[in-house]
């Protein structure tokens, strides 16, 4: 069972074609992830999911099209949405930026969730957002998707620009929210891919050019030939 | 002693009537970035529906009917600004020309509309009878009307605090603000709480407006002038976006005129220009503004 299906996904920016014709499924209860170099429309893709950016194509959420509709009528079908820049809001407070994402106050479950995951950012709660670190924030852009019951969780690149010590951190904490929850995954961090992946779609040029296990990451040929970047040691 | 008592009051009172007219300018463009000429427009509207309760359906001129009339002149203005907002303003968000041109259009069409309907006398607007009272401070005797404006000024001071601080809608105005997209990728429709935030501007004006037409003895397509212009002088000086900041630059410039005016008649309007000018230089982002990133 697919809880997203995208087929024939088309979209353009100021007359660049920049997806030509994406169609993948992302399977219920898994983590895929959507590799390629950079450029390659991985961002654009999970944008145009979201409808932030106009897109031709169908996209249908546990079978029902969600294309065209509004940004925000999409999140509130069950598509959470952490983008590449985190994107929190820097004036609010931290416990701001959560109370703004909760749907559903009376869900203690998931804040509890949230806690146990980041038990850092109850510490902060009173602390403006703007003023957290990198991986801080990134917890707090995680954090926002997962105070919700989603059916799928789409997060762009979640340790871009961390220090390799809060790089483990958020892995860690991906890894524990990957057990319970659908997700799409852009990243380029071919060791987390590998731990948390039980799924691959690579894209190039816009296009979707592979789908598959994550066997072949194990393949320093295949990474290279696939991703432009060396890697996938055994 | 008592002339500078009296002075510095009625400063205060003239000052909140510019902070009503601000506030509701503050939050469109200091939150929004909106460049709203029709503001203006709002207070005429509050103004004239505020008149028409006094004089058509109350026929009696007591404190509930003027408070009728602040609140159905409120009213109406807040829908009218909605009703911009809808149909105009909301497919103009990011392109600040086209606001500025549109909303001097639609200042023009409803001054010109009015003006016809009604032509450009001033028309009495009603008001209660302890109005013209005076209230003995020392041996000064302040207006007692002014009272009215500096409490109907700080109870929506108070109003906007709580909403914005304290309130759902208040937060996501202010999340809207920084990053409307991501609002939207939350769940949020965050049209709707910038409708709401016309709506509030256009309520503040439209009582404003009632409030405006008793200090000048009347009601015309014309009143708005003025005091739009120092409402726009009040945001700047307060700072973008800062309804506390805009409630103190109210104050000051309106305590600051009347002095200037008392000891040289035309005086003010100069001090105030000077005001502005020395703000721009020094802190440009206002008062209680900030400095965007």
């Amino acid at each position: 069972m697919n809880v997203l299906s995208v087929s024939d996904l088309n979209v353009k920016i100021n007359e660049s074609h920049i997806l030509h014709g994406v169609t993948f499924e992302v399977p219920t209860h898994s983590v895929t992830a959507l590799l390629g170099r950079n450029g390659v429309g991985k961002s654009t893709t999970l944008k145009a999911i979201m409808g932030l950016y106009q897109s031709h194509g169908s996209i249908e959420l546990n079978g029902q099209s969600i294309a065209g509709k509004l940004t925000y009528k999409i999140a509130q079908d069950g598509i959470a949405y952490v983008p590449e820049d985190r994107e929190i809001f820097a004036s609010l407070t931290v416990k701001e930026n959560l109370a703004l994402a909760t749907r559903d106050e009376n869900d203690l479950e998931r804040q509890e969730l949230v806690h146990t995951l980041f038990p850092e950012l109850r510490t902060r709660a009173a602390q403006r957002a703007g003023t957290l670190s990198g991986g801080q924030q990134q917890m707090v852009a995680i954090a926002r998707a997962l105070v919700n019951q989603n059916e799928i969780i789409l997060i762009d690149e979640p340790t871009k620009g961390l220090a390799p010590k809060l790089v483990t951190e958020v892995a860690d904490a991906l890894g524990r929210v990957a057990g319970a929850t659908t997700m799409l995954l852009v990243e380029q961090n071919l060791p987390l891919v590998k731990r948390i992946a039980q799924h691959v779609i690579v894209m190039d040029q816009g296009r979707v050019v592979f789908q598959g296990g994550p066997e072949n990451l194990h393949d320093p040929e295949w990474v290279h030939a696939m991703l432009g970047v060396s890697g996938g040691h055994k | 002693m008592d002339t500078f008592l009296l002075i510095g009051i009625t400063g205060i009172g003239l000052g909140a009537l510019y902070f009503l007219v601000a506030a509701g300018l503050s939050l469109i463009y200091g939150l929004m970035g909106v460049l709203n000429f029709a503001h203006g427009s709002f207070l005429t509207v509050g103004a004239f529906v505020g008149l028409w309760f006094s004089s058509q359906v109350m026929h009696v001129s007591n404190t509930w009917t003027f408070i009728g009339a602040m609140v159905l002149g409120g009213l109406a203005a807040g829908l009218f600004a909605l009703l911009v907002e809808r149909i105009v303003i909301s497919r103009l968000y990011e392109r600040h020309i086209d606001q500025a041109l549109v909303t001097v259009g639609i200042a023009l069409v409803v001054g010109a509309v009015l003006a016809g309907w009604f032509g450009n006398d001033l028309r009495l607007l009603p008001t209660p009878s302890w109005f013209i009272n005076t209230v003995s401070i020392g041996s000064a005797h302040i207006p007692v009307d002014r009272f009215l404006y500096i409490g109907v000024a700080v109870i929506l001071l108070i109003a906007n605090t709580i909403l914005l601080r304290f309130s759902r809608i208040g937060l996501v105005i202010r999340a809207g603000v920084e990053n409307r997209q991501m609002v939207a990728a939350l769940g949020i429709n965050v049209r709707l709480a910038f409708s709401t935030v016309f709506f509030i501007g256009g309520f503040a004006a439209g009582v404003g407006g009632v409030l405006v037409s008793a200090y000048s003895n009347g009601v015309s397509p014309l009143i708005a002038g003025s005091y739009l212009i120092y409402g726009f002088i009040v945001v700047v000086i307060g700072g973008m976006g800062s309804v506390p900041g805009s409630f103190l630059a109210a104050m000051i410039i309106g305590i600051i005129k009347q002095y200037a005016n008392y000891y040289s008649p035309g005086l003010g309007d100069f001090v105030v220009v000077f005001l502005l000018a020395g703000v721009l230089l020094l802190r440009p982002q206002g008062l209680l503004g900030k400095v965007k990133a």
